[in-house]
């Protein structure tokens, strides 16, 4: 762009407001890193303990945020109804697994009871994403895009009302299925939870990029993503392939929610919408769009909400919501295609 | 061509017309209210307190206000802002920083009226404080634009919408901001002054004045809504909504004319946050949340984008069906059928479904601006999706 006719590069020239960014993104970085050093100095164990806390919180965040990266990447949504599926699914396998099946203390039956819950319950968040799409989101792909993202608000407060009408306004708690002992590995207190969380969350993270990068309908689900009538030429379903990405995405929730219920031992309606956005900046931070930068900004996020809440020098637990936010302003100030995102700055 | 020289002229004439009509119908609820209810037999009176309660009613305009400051950003120049309660909550804090007993320890007083016994804190006269309300929270338009307004719209909308969380709760947590006292938390602040207009007090209790006063200022508001939008400001914002590439290519200087709808959005915000402020007198942090950014987003949508009226129509209509009317008709069915139906528990589900149904059926609203509805109507040219159902229904 900077090359004139005659093909001589322009000098390029120095912005001030350019200049201005840099230097206040080297300042906030250097308070951030400050901070971070002197707790690691301060109280090394702590530090340690609170980092296992940020990845068991980032692993949930990741599978969510997965789901606005699909869809995000494929038909360019924000589904601002992802955070409530995932609500959803929470009070799904809360229903089936601690109501009708009655498993609430940790035992072999329960074990096992669990893992198909989960499967049930993942296929259920699938279903209610396949449906939402059918419905709502299918008729909207051409008309202006603020449409389909107001359809998408509109469709997570009614998604919200049934998560209310299910268990009510109050949050429920759950008798969850795993122990809550800890045990110790070097002087740090793992839980058993944190271990259960990473034991079915990585897995399932593999699987998906495996889906995404490796099967044939990932290969369509990847060339829909770049031009959807191109792939609809080289004969591939396109309606057909958005609906696959959907399930995925809410197979994904489906599963966050039920370790969510099971780990946190709390399931309420409003849960979608805070837990919707920190899993939706995970996904900015990440670079929407990209599989890997989802579970890149899941996991950063996780750690950076768990150092505000649980180090003891820092802002603490009230403003865990304002830093989450921030993190996502000034995101879209520096970084706006994310960590491992192209830019994508309006076109003008 | 003629037709839209014929649609400018009788945009004029409508403009007084309106204003005749606006001012009756206000001036009628104010003496119903004032001179007539009070000596009116008691059923009247409770069927009035029931279905129209004034207190309702000046919350409507509040609403009437809150919308048409939206309209300007998304029904104007179609960027989404879903934050907007942040403007609500900045002018509302204003209202409670600049004319309560608040502050204790300093003692301002400018042309304020001060309650007799609470002279410490900051008294400035009700006009100065909506003038700074109005500039307050135009600043933080501009500095909540700033930054994204080069992004693509629907990462405006999750950065606003992060302001929207933001800001009610720094005012939540506010009553410690290292060591001071800045909003006084979840209990907010209480003891706002009277107003005091030209020497004429509106009392704390005085309902209709109050009113009277939150009507004009939503007056206020449609008429410098409609001279906006026929303006050379409001060709512009029109044009970038339709077409940003066409619009810059006319010279419509774009970043400027973004900022400036956001500024004057939030103008619109911050003024109806002082009035309710006023109206409750107090601000309290915990009723600024998500519902409210989403509620005004639904009046503009259900309305009609861009269309002075149809906003107005459906800010009435939603904020009336919020505060009493789904109450009062649930009470109604229930009390004739002998139903016991919990008709306000289904206000989520009536929002929701009637964005999404407004979205796929009647995405101009129902009041729609002629050119609102072409352009949310228009297919995409490039799609195949039309020719590939229709080979699918050849090859049938």
């Amino acid at each position: 762009m900077t090359t004139v006719a005659s093909g001589v590069a322009r000098k390029k020239k120095i912005k001030l407001s350019n200049v201005l960014t840099k230097i206040s993104m080297v300042f906030i970085l250097s308070v951030i890193t400050y901070w971070l050093g002197m707790n690691l100095l301060n109280d090394p164990i702590q530090f340690a303990q609170v980092t296992v806390n940020g990845l068991n919180n980032g692993l949930l965040y990741a599978l969510i945020a997965l789901g606005y990266t699909l869809v995000y990447g494929i038909i360019e949504l924000i589904n601002f109804a992802h955070g409530d599926l995932f609500m959803l699914g929470a009070v799904f396998s809360f229903a089936v697994l601690t109501e009708a099946l009655g498993a609430m203390a940790p035992s072999t039956r329960n074990y096992i009871l669990m893992l198909l819950v989960l499967v049930l319950t993942m296929i259920f968040g699938a279903l209610v994403n396949v449906t939402i799409e059918r419905l709502a989101y299918r008729k909207l792909r051409n008309a202006p895009r603020l449409a389909p993202l107001i359809t998408a608000v509109g469709m997570s407060f009614v998604l919200q009302w049934i998560g209310l009408r299910w268990i009510g306004s109050v949050p429920v708690n759950v008798n969850t299925v795993l122990p809550s002992t800890n045990f110790e590995v070097v002087g740090l207190q793992i839980a058993f939870k944190t271990l259960a969380i990473f034991a079915v969350t990585i897995p399932l993270l593999v699987v998906l990029a495996f889906i995404v990068n490796k099967t044939r309908r990932g290969r369509a689900m990847r060339a829909t993503a770049q031009d959807k009538d191109a792939s609809r030429l080289m004969g591939i379903d396109v309606n057909k392939t958005i609906t696959f990405t959907f399930a995925i995405a809410g197979a994904a929730a489906g599963a966050a929610g039920l370790m969510w219920a099971q780990t946190t031992g709390t399931v309420a309606y409003n849960l979608g919408f805070q837990l919707g956005l920190i899993a939706f900046t995970s996904a900015v931070l990440g670079g929407v769009g990209n599989l890997y930068g989802a579970v890149l900004g899941g996991l950063v996020i996780g750690l950076i909400q768990s150092y505000n809440d649980g180090l003891p020098v820092g802002p603490g637990q009230r403003w865990s919501q304002t830093m989450v936010f921030t993190i996502l302003i000034l995101l879209m100030v520096y970084r706006p295609g994310g960590l491992l995102g192209e830019t994508s700055q309006e076109k003008v | 061509m003629s037709n839209s020289s014929v649609a400018a002229h009788t945009a004029v004439s409508s403009n007084r017309k309106w204003a005749i009509g606006f001012t009756t119908a206000v001036a009628a609820i104010f003496l119903l209210n004032k001179f007539v209810l009070p000596g009116a037999p008691e059923q009247i009176q409770r069927f009035f307190n029931a279905w129209f309660s004034l207190n309702s009613l000046a919350e409507v305009m509040i609403w009437i206000l809150m919308a048409l400051g939206l309209n300007i950003i998304v029904g104007y120049a179609g960027l989404l802002d879903l934050g907007y309660v942040a403007f609500w909550a900045l002018g509302g804090y204003i209202a409670g920083w600049l004319m309560s007993p608040f502050f204790s320890g300093i003692e301002i007083n400018f042309f304020g009226n001060a309650r007799p016994g609470l002279e410490f804190g900051i008294h400035f006269h009700v006009f100065l404080v909506l003038i700074l309300g109005g500039a307050f929270t135009a600043i933080w338009g501009i500095i909540i634009g700033g930054p994204t307004l080069r992004l693509k719209s629907d990462y405006l909308a999750l950065v606003t919408l992060g302001f929207g969380e933001i800001i009610p709760q720094f005012m939540l947590n506010g009553a410690d901001i290292g060591g001071f006292n800045v909003t006084n938390g979840a209990q907010g602040i209480g003891a706002l002054d009277e107003v005091n207009l030209f020497g004429y007090v509106i009392g704390t209790f005085a309902l209709p004045e109050k009113f009277l006063m939150v009507s004009l200022m939503a007056g206020a508001m449609i008429f410098f809504s409609i001279r906006l939008r026929d303006g050379r400001l409001g060709r512009a914002w029109l044009a970038i909504r339709e077409d940003e590439l066409a619009a810059s290519m006319m010279g419509v200087p774009l970043w400027r004319t973004k900022f400036a709808s956001y500024a004057i959005g939030a103008i619109g915000g911050g003024v109806g946050g002082v009035g309710f402020a006023i109206l409750v007198g107090g601000v309290y942090a915990d009723r600024f949340n998500f519902v409210i950014s989403i509620i005004i987003l639904a009046m503009v949508v259900l309305g009609g984008m861009g269309n002075v009226w149809g906003v107005v129509v459906g800010a009435t209509v939603l904020a009336w069906v919020n505060s009493v009317g789904l109450v009062q008709f649930g009470e109604l069915v229930n009390n004739t059928f002998g139903t016991n139906f919990n008709f306000p528990s289904y206000q989520f589900l009536l929002f929701g479904l009637l964005l999404v149904l407004m979205m796929l059926f009647r995405r101009e609203g129902f009041i729609p601006e002629a050119r609102i509805q072409m352009v949310m109507n228009e297919e995409k040219f490039e799609d195949l999706e039309k020719v590939t159902d229709e080979t699918k229904i050849a090859s049938k």
